[in-house]
């Protein structure tokens, strides 16, 4: 190797792990930027940066897996509706259209192009959850995606600098929350200025008057990687079935998982037909979840581009829930997308059990809820909140599930003062929910129990999308099934999972989040697990004795 | 004649330094520390120097005193046995946490285990809601029962952390009452005490965290009092707070969590004090050792700070792995990029450094130690940037085909590079690691990071600081002298402060002057207490803030009040203050967006003058070099024949030009052609970037 091809490999390692530290400042100053809670306080958001022919180079640690495979899809579209032709400098694009953008309409997609010396060089991209974006509220009930609310396709919203303020008033006029929803599209665009100014920069550095070189560099090595994990698999197809509780009936994912030379294919022939409400899935997300389920597993050190994802295949029906056509109710699609990577767990266990871990909760317990509030709203109309909550997650071979924690997504928990700030609610519980991770040598993560109350003399609405309330996460190879979930109300009546429900004033909400399953049988547990579980009060005396078969000393004598 | 003479003791991980300042002069010593009994080294190393010196204890007027051991406490768990009373119905605010992954793709990630294990985390009825009003009253029979099975379980040490305790204390006082009687040894924190912010997970955790170090730190510092009085000492004793201030005993053992990462505050003084001298307006202080480097930016002279802090964070020091402490700081980032770290080849066949180091044990493979791997001071080696005969002032001798071999092994066979190739990639990408912290750094902090100068200090900062330089477009380079020591240095011109912070929700179009400064005097009174132990009749000052956002926003900017009573006239200035600095850090400020203010500080210090700006040292005659070494630029692929000066031998004034290596004791500093240098009149090795 020559001397400059050498200086030439280390610069490009060099200028890779740079694209990396900018797309993550991209997310961090979108995070710090957001007014959406969910955005500032859970992290739901993407960020990541683009060559001219769309193809992801890296995308920012800080974000959720739904929307950044997702996006990586997105950004073709943007590139057909505006050519790189046809951009200018100071322009941006958006969309919430759910089948080009990140699956539903709460998520803005804003993609940015990058300019240096005139010269268009990159594209950069972000999306976030938008609280509030109109018609029916952030639920399952509606029956199609016009229901759900604005429906913004492919617009300019800066053109050479100066901001759409036809669409701003159109967006303004079409949400509950006015104030926050303006606040945040500023937000977004902020955030690619910032991922392209550093850009900038480093091209300055370097020398480098395209990504060209750059790209194909860190697209061919992180397939190459993906391939050689992909090669100490065995060939072959294995199949799995998972139920889940769906809107108004069971909803049947079945997927057939196929590992070859070229990569790994899921297909999910089989799986129930679309649903009448929004639980609908569109390829781009389910495709997001799935790869990221296979990520997990065969990739987990390889930085997430165009290249690690070329290998890693998705396929549904036309008619499956997991690739909805427009237009179907979509809004809550993550309860269903986010059960994915079980599904792929199901099929690689039976090739790689020692890697895989069983089945969690899987979707986020989201909170969300809706309702006036008294005194001054602050330009907005009411409160609207998802207070985002989890269940405990599936156990791995050789230790126990997390508990609360949410997996696949990538969002955080809401601090209850803080929910407490946005809301006029009361939270008079959130702590573990015992005995509701599933039994196991190694145990599944424990839900939480959470009681809530309105704080005024008023209701609030419960938009419910909850599931793994008639399918509880299942262990495998001896080990138990997790806890189902559980919604009511303190007074005694069982709640829907699904759809909207108003929680009276005086009364609370009872929500119990489901457990983890557990991996082997339970009375090979090693006795101070079990013991130290028992002592903690994560297991009742009963479930010791009875599932564990555990005698405390004192018992024994 | 009333003695000047000042010792400060900055206790690390590996090494105890001990600085002595006297009217001009300096002394100082290394040992290694005695993690037994810290007290131990100290002692002996404040002997010596005062041997060192002709003094004795009792000449002592001020000790100052850093150390780690309340970090090292919690990292290694070996704090009280603590216990935690909550709100009934959150239990797990320590286990819930924030509900996330740290790592997203890793299936095996184990989360940080709280300090107290649910056994020991109880209940009481009580609820305050986000105003302050009482939903339901503390039930303290309840506290009673709790007291009994703390009494049983044998605990020392107990927080008290209940919801929105912040706004309103009542009950956590109250429950300190009723323990207090039938538990009078049991030390309690509240936490609307040691934390009154909002967000429960945060506060608990720093509640518990100051619980939890109490009863060591409280027993070290009683024998450390102790042993000298034993030795006649009569000066003053302070500690070294998180936030760079000191802080007499009294307050320290009451809020012993705010003595964790003092040691790297110390660092961060010493930068500031360089900084003024040399009259550097924007400064970021660059500090690396044998595990990790640190970078703080610097503005006027005075480091930045924060209100959160992670500590015993897992392996690569992710965001998220570690336990939340929201108390002041310093604020840095640190990464795994020292002299140490190892490098290697990853999956990729990318070169990644860090953040696993050889410590000192085995060392680098140029240690010749039984190091097999290679790290960063292998690199320097092979690259010729540390002379194998002059490490350390000759003491330790290396091994430089030991060093070739390591990189060749790990790093160059599977790139196919020749070995000094591979030298270079490592030189590189360490540099590349540290000029990308700092500049996401100055980012979050809104700061342009090319706008700053350098101050590099510590064992690896010099070598790899001109390269830093290039990479983040910085100009110009200072390095100190007494580099290896600078922490201690530095608490010895840190100012008696205490910083106090607390949670009051305001919408600055309903500004309510009149409750915002009687707060704000409540807690200028509160800090003025907590400060005037150690400040003993010293002239004071204070700095209000205000942590503003936009209503709706997640995270607060800084704004600073004025020093007098608020009046309803201010809310426009708080106004325009707020918009200007917001759209400095995210390129636009958004319009008609209501403001809103979540939390306000307070900080009382003492006066401490900064150092005068120096003149400029008059020029000398061109230096001579000691010698030349041979140094290898991978950029050009050619190695240069680059000459050697002795530190020692450069008078200030003397100036010359890049390439050149100038060699100390304690570190070489590298300087690279594109900068040329001078001694300044404090002895500085200043490096600037040549012009073009």
């Amino acid at each position: 190797m020559s001397q400059s091809n050498s200086v030439g490999l280390i610069d490009l390692q060099i200028m890779w792990n740079r694209l990396i530290a900018v797309v993550e400042e991209q997310a961090q100053t979108l995070m710090r930027t957001a007014f959406s809670p969910i955005v500032r306080e859970a992290g739901d958001l993407s960020a990541g940066i683009f060559d001219l022919q769309g193809r992801m180079l890296a995308q920012a640690i800080t974000g959720t897996p739904g929307h950044v495979n997702s996006m990586a899809e997105s950004v073709k579209h943007f590139l057909r509706y505006f050519p790189v032709e046809t951009m200018e400098p100071g322009d941006a694009y958006i969309t919430n259209d759910p089948w080009m953008g990140t699956g539903h309409l709460n998520d803005f997609v804003i993609t940015t192009p990058c300019f240096r010396n005139g010269k268009l060089v990159a594209l950069f991209s972000c999306t976030s959850h938008l609280m509030d974006i109109g018609g029916i509220g952030f639920g399952p009930d509606a029956t199609d995606v016009f229901m759900e609310g604005l429906y913004i396709p492919m617009l300019k919203l800066f053109d050479r600098g100066k901001v759409n303020e036809t669409l701003m008033a159109m967006i303004r006029a079409n949400t509950r929350q006015p104030v926050d929803t303006e606040g945040d599209v500023y937000s977004l665009a902020g955030c690619n200025d910032v991922g392209g100014r550093r850009l900038v920069e480093m091209m300055d550095e370097f020398g480098i008057d395209t990504l060209d070189q750059l790209g194909d560099h860190i697209i061919a090595r992180s397939r190459e990687a993906v391939l050689v994990e992909i090669a100490k698999l065995p060939k072959g197809t294995w199949h799995n079935t998972m139920t889940v509780d769906g809107y108004d009936e069971p909803v049947t994912l079945k997927a057939a998982l196929t590992v070859s030379d070229n990569g790994i294919h899921v297909d999910y022939t089989g799986t129930s037909g679309v649903s009448k409400r929004g639980i609908n899935v569109p390829h781009a997300y389910t495709t997001a979840y799935t790869v990221f389920g296979l990520g997990c597993v065969v990739a987990t050190h390889i930085p997430n581009n165009a290249g690690s994802l070329e290998p890693l295949t998705v396929s549904a029906p036309a008619d499956a829930i997991l690739n909805a056509p427009k237009p179907t109710a979509v809004a809550s699609r993550h309860v269903i997308g986010q059960m994915l990577p079980d599904v792929v767990f199901g099929c690689l266990r039976q090739i790689i059990p020692d890697r895989v871990p069983a089945e969690g909760t899987s979707c986020l317990w989201n909170i969300n809820v809706r309702g006036h509030v008294k005194g001054g709203e602050g330009g907005n109309y009411g409160f609207g909140m998802a207070i985002t909550s989890n269940g405990g997650t599936g156990a791995r071979p050789d230790k126990d599930g997390l508990s609360a924690t949410a997996y696949p997504s990538g969002v955080r928990g809401t601090p209850v003062e803080i929910a407490e700030t946005q809301t006029p609610l009361i939270f008079w519980r959130k702590e573990f929910r015992p005995d509701s991770g599933g039994a196991g040598r190694s145990r599944g993560g424990l839900g939480q129990i959470m009681e809530i109350e309105s704080g005024i003399a008023e209701p609030f609405d419960l938009l419910a999308a909850f599931d793994r309330i008639d399918h509880p996460a299942r262990g495998r190879d001896g080990g138990g099934n997790g806890e189902a979930g559980f919604v009511a109300l303190k007074s005694g009546k069982t709640l829907k999972g699904k759809g909207f429900q108003l929680i009276p004033p005086g009364d609370r909400l009872i929500v119990m989040t489901p457990g983890g399953g557990g991996i082997g049988a339970p009375a090979e547990r090693e006795r101070t697990q079990v013991a130290n579980d028992l002592a903690d009060e994560l297991i009742s005396p009963d479930s010791a004795d009875r599932l564990y078969a555990y005698k405390p000393p004192q018992a024994a004598e | 004649m009333v003695s000047d003479l000042r010792i400060a003791v900055d206790i690390g991980g590996t090494f105890t330094d001990v600085v002595l300042e006297e009217g001009g002069r300096r002394l100082t010593r290394k040992l290694l520390t005695t993690p037994q009994r810290p007290e131990e080294a100290v002692l002996e190393g404040v002997r010596l120097i005062l041997t060192d010196a002709g003094r004795g204890f009792s000449d002592i007027a001020v000790f100052v005193h850093g150390t780690t051991l309340a970090t090292n406490a919690v990292i290694e768990r070996r704090g009280a046995r603590t216990a935690l009373i909550a709100t009934e119905g959150f239990r797990d605010v320590l286990d819930i946490a924030n509900e996330s992954r740290y790592d997203q793709y890793d299936l095996t990630i184990e989360k940080p285990k709280p300090l107290v294990p649910r056994v020991l985390r109880f209940t009481v009825p009580e609820r305050l809601d986000v105003h302050g009003k009482i939903r339901l009253r503390l039930d303290e029979e309840a506290v009673g029962v709790v007291a009994g099975k703390l009494a049983a379980a044998g605990i020392e040490s107990v927080a008290v952390a209940f919801m929105h305790s912040y706004v309103n204390p009542v009950h956590e006082r109250r429950v300190r009452e009723i323990l207090k009687v039938g538990l009078p040894d049991l030390r309690v924190t509240l936490s609307s005490e040691v934390c009154p912010e909002v967000r429960e997970y945060e506060r608990t955790s720093t509640a518990v965290a100051n619980a939890y170090v109490q009863p060591l730190m409280d027993s070290y510092l009683a024998r450390m009092q102790a042993a000298l009085a034993a030795e006649r000492f009569v000066g003053t004793i302070y500690l070294v707070t998180s936030g760079g201030g000191l802080t007499a005993i009294e307050t320290a053992r009451r809020f012993p969590v705010r003595l964790i990462e003092s040691g790297p505050a110390g660092g961060a003084i010493f930068a500031a004090q360089v900084a003024a001298r040399a009259g550097e307006k924007r400064a970021l202080s660059y500090d690396m050792g044998g595990t990790t480097a640190k970078i703080c930016l610097i503005d006027d002279f005075t480091p930045h700070t924060a209100r959160l802090f992670e500590v015993d964070r897992a392996a690569r020091f992710l965001k998220g792995s570690g336990l939340p402490v929201r108390i002041p700081v310093i604020e840095m980032v640190e990464i795994g990029a020292g002299g140490g770290s190892i490098a290697r080849l990853d999956a990729l066949k990318r070169v990644t450094v860090g953040p696993e180091s050889a410590g000192a044990e085995p060392g680098p493979a140029c240690y010749g130690r039984g190091g097999r791997h290679p790290a960063v001071t292998d690199a320097n080696v092979v690259l010729g940037t540390i002379d194998p005969a002059d490490f350390a002032g000759g003491t330790i001798p290396l091994d430089l085909a030991a060093a070739r071999a390591a990189l060749q092994r790990d790093v160059g066979e599977g790139l196919g590079l020749p070995t000094e190739m591979a030298a270079y990639a490592v030189y590189e990408m360490v540099s590349e690691n540290m000029a990308s912290a700092a500049r996401v750094h100055a980012v979050e902090r809104g700061a342009v990071v090319n706008q700053y100068n350098l101050i590099a200090f510590g064992g690896g900062a010099p070598l790899h600081a001109a390269r830093v330089a290039e990479k983040i477009g910085v100009r110009r380079v200072i390095v100190p002298p007494n580099a290896g020591v600078g922490s201690a240095v530095g608490f010895l011109a840190a100012p008696v402060s205490f910083e106090l912070v607390r949670s009051r929700y305001m919408r600055l179009d309903r500004f309510d002057a009149a409750s915002a400064s009687e707060l704000l005097a409540e807690m200028s009174a509160e800090a003025t207490a907590l400060v005037a132990p150690g400040a003993r009749g010293q002239a004071t000052f204070e700095r209000r803030v205000a942590f503003m956002r936009y209503v709706g926003q997640g995270h607060e900017i800084m704004v600073v009040l004025p020093q007098r009573p608020l009046v309803a006239g201010d809310a426009d200035a708080l106004r325009a203050s707020y918009e200007r600095d917001y759209a400095v850090l995210f390129e636009r400020h958004i319009p008609n967006a209501a403001i809103e203010i979540l939390s306000w500080s307070v900080q009382v210090s003492t006066e401490t003058p900064l150092p005068a700006q120096q003149s400029a040292a008059p020029a000398t005659q061109a230096p001579v070099p000691s010698g030349r070494r041979p140094v290898f630029d991978g950029r050009s692929g050619r190695t240069t024949d680059v000459p050697v000066y002795r530190r020692e031998a450069l008078p200030p004034g003397s100036a010359f030009a890049g390439p050149a290596i100038v060699a100390e004791a304690e570190t070489s500093t590298y300087i690279s052609a594109s900068f040329t240098a001078h001694i300044d009149a404090s002895g500085c090795i200043v490096m600037d970037r040549r012009a073009g």
